[in-house]
């Protein structure tokens, strides 16, 4: 559904060929792209409209450059504004002396405060901080006992009088924390819609009675355009100090955050990156720039794969293919590595450029499933040196794993594929892989 | 029939606001139709969540007709984009009845996370127990802490029978029990509340594969009705969740949108029934057990015009 910009603006740019260099007509055409890409990210429409004015302006200025790739040169002039509307540095969340620290968290229905309560528990009960959780949420129907739940798997403290009023329990706890030298005190609000006025003035109530730190408004990472409305209102009622923006994990392309920041001149402190509650990340301006104009996310895909691969094997296996002994049980250390990394597809959407190479093929998790169920079924002898893979031998391993001799065919003439390349790669510059490079 | 328009009218009153009353202030602004007014239409329409695509569409056709019917008083424009939108919610199929042929049905809810799915679970159990059906709920989602907790509750607000999975048990293995409990004591309909899912993740999506594949083994494979919950306010990545969701499960049969009852929604509802073609069952208009309405465009249309 969604091509990434740089694709479309070099369709644009085709149509006027012959036009190495930036003008202000060709420009036109390519922001007519940009824009697009940025409704279709769910940026707010006037926010949209002046972004566009204004790199107008810009690219014009850059025209003189005569860059060789006009297409390139507009994305760079485009990704570098929105880093820089995004907010250009990483900012955290402030909790400084003297203790307790209060947090308050606020945002609409389902948008993620009670999980990024707990998220933000974790955080700075690792950092050693003594944490009370509160669950100021009477009104949703077993919401309480979601906290607790949530406070008993990180062992962090929950306060809760029941179904008091709001105001009365975030007091409460905060005379508790005083009491019992906690460091930091999270508040979970109930979920409101940002113009009910009574739920709103609660939230007010609730700030003058305790003066939190730190206001932090959780958006949901797919809402519309409608994110505007939500972050003014907040802002207004409650002059929030941060934005969270929670379910990132998704393909959303958070055009909102451009939203809610051009708003609320607020900035983006964190981002929800997983059901897990360790899934808490500082926020990258850089990468959801690159993200909303859907040009991939390197950087995010380098840390997954730094995270999920233990350097120590992985030098082992540079050292290897240097000496070219690539065997099938290397391979198949690879695939758990890659495994290891969570789904394919939302792996690939991270590089840049692969989206192109890959539309539409989808990869079958069971393909890897099959390569190591027929690896599985060789012997020790028979990975290490598969030339001894004989007609008799090929028909057991195929029975073995539940597949056919062609399957099984298929993988080893892959595989020699692979140790072909390997000795390519060190012999020449690699060039790329061959198209049917991955048996799967 | 009067009460029910009145409760969508003011449902989706400020959709209104955004929407309609934005394009009423153009057209009144406006001396002739040009396409300055029809450039507004497209930009209200974009900014009520309607898409890029969905929008370029519908004042494309406007334009045709324009120049068709040289329409040149701007108030005409208004009842054109009337029945284009109308036209087009119409376009989808139409929503599912209760079959009472296939008892029970069973209706599998799905969604990502935080769209309302447990809320509206709750809130469809009254429904059906209002219309007499004997229904029963499965609490599935066994992941979020204190899903099943919630849903309990529900089910009692409501009145119906619930059937309950400890916290972190095997999701297919009480749709299961459910399933047959149903079946076994006559109920006409079982919701099954599913743990939220982003649609991107792929062993989740295999989990959902598998209650379903389950709940066949008790009903007919066309007695598992697929539903799917949006959130009123997600903007263009609804699109995409309609579409993995169903790549899932085979087919989404029947959309239900929350949360409709804050500012500038409804536009997503257009989006999806132009690009995907599945109809919405249900909105939801309000917090309160009542406020989960059935959908229909005719009533759809005439709250948002009149």
């Amino acid at each position: 559904m969604f091509d990434s910009l740089t694709e479309k603006l070099e369709a644009a740019f085709k149509k006027l060929r012959g036009q190495g260099t930036l003008t202000e007509d060709n420009i036109r055409e390519a922001l007519k792209e940009v824009r697009r890409a940025l409704l279709e990210a769910d940026v707010n429409y006037k926010v949209t409209k002046d972004f566009i004015d204004e790199v107008q302006k810009e690219a014009v200025g850059a025209a003189t450059l005569r860059s060789v790739e006009p297409s390139q040169q507009v994305v760079k002039v485009v990704h570098e504004k929105l880093v820089k509307l995004l907010g250009e540095t990483t900012v955290d969340v402030v909790i400084s002396d003297p203790p307790p620290a209060v947090i308050m968290v606020c945002g609409l229905q389902g948008s993620g405060k009670t999980t990024l309560c707990a998220k933000l528990a974790l955080r700075y009960k690792k950092k050693n901080k003594k944490v009370l959780l509160v669950a100021a949420d009477p009104y949703r129907p077993a919401a309480i006992q979601q906290l607790q739940t949530l406070g008993r798997q990180i062992d962090v403290q929950v306060f809760e009088i029941g179904q008091a009023r709001p105001q009365d329990i975030c007091r409460e706890a905060v005379n508790r924390a005083r009491k019992e030298f906690v460091d930091l005190v999270i508040l979970d609000t109930a979920g409101r819609l940002h113009i009910d006025d009574e739920l709103m003035a609660e939230l007010a109530d609730i700030k003058k009675l305790v003066d939190p730190k730190e206001i932090l408004l959780v958006a949901d990472a797919m809402t519309g355009q409608d994110a505007v409305n939500v972050a003014r209102q907040f802002h207004e009622r409650l002059k929030i100090t941060g934005v969270v923006l929670s379910k990132l994990d998704g393909d959303a392309r958070g055009g909102a955050a451009l939203s809610i920041r051009a708003v609320t001149g607020c900035p983006i402190k964190l981002a929800g990156i997983g059901e897990k509650l360790s899934d808490l990340e500082p926020f990258h301006p850089d990468r959801l720039a690159a993200r909303i104009l859907g040009m991939g996310d390197i950087v995010s895909f380098v840390e997954k794969a730094q995270e999920s691969v233990d350097i120590q094997a992985a030098e082992k296996l540079e050292k290897k293919l240097r000496k070219q002994q690539f065997t099938l049980e290397d391979m198949y250390d690879q695939l758990q590595n890659l495994k290891k990394m969570g789904p394919l597809e939302s792996l690939l959407e991270m590089i840049p450029g692969i989206g192109k190479a890959l539309k539409g093929a989808t990869i079958d998790p069971k393909g890897i499933g099959r390569v190591e169920a027929m690896i599985q079924s060789m012997t020790v002898e028979e990975r290490r040196n598969p030339q001894i893979i004989n007609g008799s031998r090929r028909k057991r391993i195929a029975d073995g794993s539940g597949s056919t001799v062609q399957d099984l065919n298929r993988l080893l003439k892959q595989f020699v594929e692979m140790q072909k390349m390997m000795k390519n790669m060190n012999r020449f510059k690699f060039k790329g892989l061959p198209k049917d490079a991955l048996p799967f | 029939m009067f009460k029910f328009l009145r409760n969508f009218k003011e449902g989706l009153s400020r959709t209104k606001d955004n929407l309609v009353g934005k394009v009423k202030e153009a057209v009144g602004l406006a001396a002739k139709v040009d396409d300055n007014l029809l450039d507004t239409i497209e930009q209200i329409l974009i900014e009520g969540d309607v898409g890029v695509a969905a929008a370029t569409r519908i004042t494309d056709n406007l334009k045709e007709k324009v120049a068709r019917e040289s329409i040149r008083d701007p108030n005409d424009i208004l009842a054109a984009l009337k029945s284009e939108i109308a036209a087009i919610l119409k376009s989808a199929r139409d929503p599912a009845h209760l079959d009472s042929s296939t008892s029970p049905e069973i209706w599998l809810i799905l969604g990502v996370n935080g769209t309302g799915k447990t809320t509206s679970v709750g809130k469809l159990a009254k429904f059906f127990r209002d219309q007499g059906k004997k229904t029963m709920i499965a609490a599935c989602d066994t992941f979020r802490a204190a899903a099943v907790d919630q849903l309990a509750i529900w089910a009692e607000r409501s009145g119906v029978e619930c059937i309950r999975a400890k916290d972190g048990s095997d999701p297919a293995a009480v749709a299961f029990d459910a399933a047959s409990a149903a079946k076994a004591r006559g109920f006409d309909i079982l919701l099954v509340d599913t743990a939220g899912r982003l649609h991107t993740k792929t062993h989740l999506m295999e989990e959902l594969k598998k209650i379903k594949r389950v709940l066949a083994k008790v009903v007919p494979e066309e007695a598992i009705k697929a539903k799917l919950i949006l959130d009123g306010t997600t903007g263009q990545n609804a699109l995409s969740q309609v579409k993995l969701f169903a790549d899932v499960v085979g087919k989404i049969d029947g959309l239900m949108v929350t949360k409709l009852d804050g500012t500038a929604k409804g536009g997503v509802v257009i989006a999806i029934a132009e690009e995907m073609s599945v109809p919405i069952d249900f909105v939801g208009l309000g917090e309160q057990i009542d406020d989960l309405k059935p959908f229909d465009a005719d009533t759809f249309v005439a709250a948002l015009f009149e």
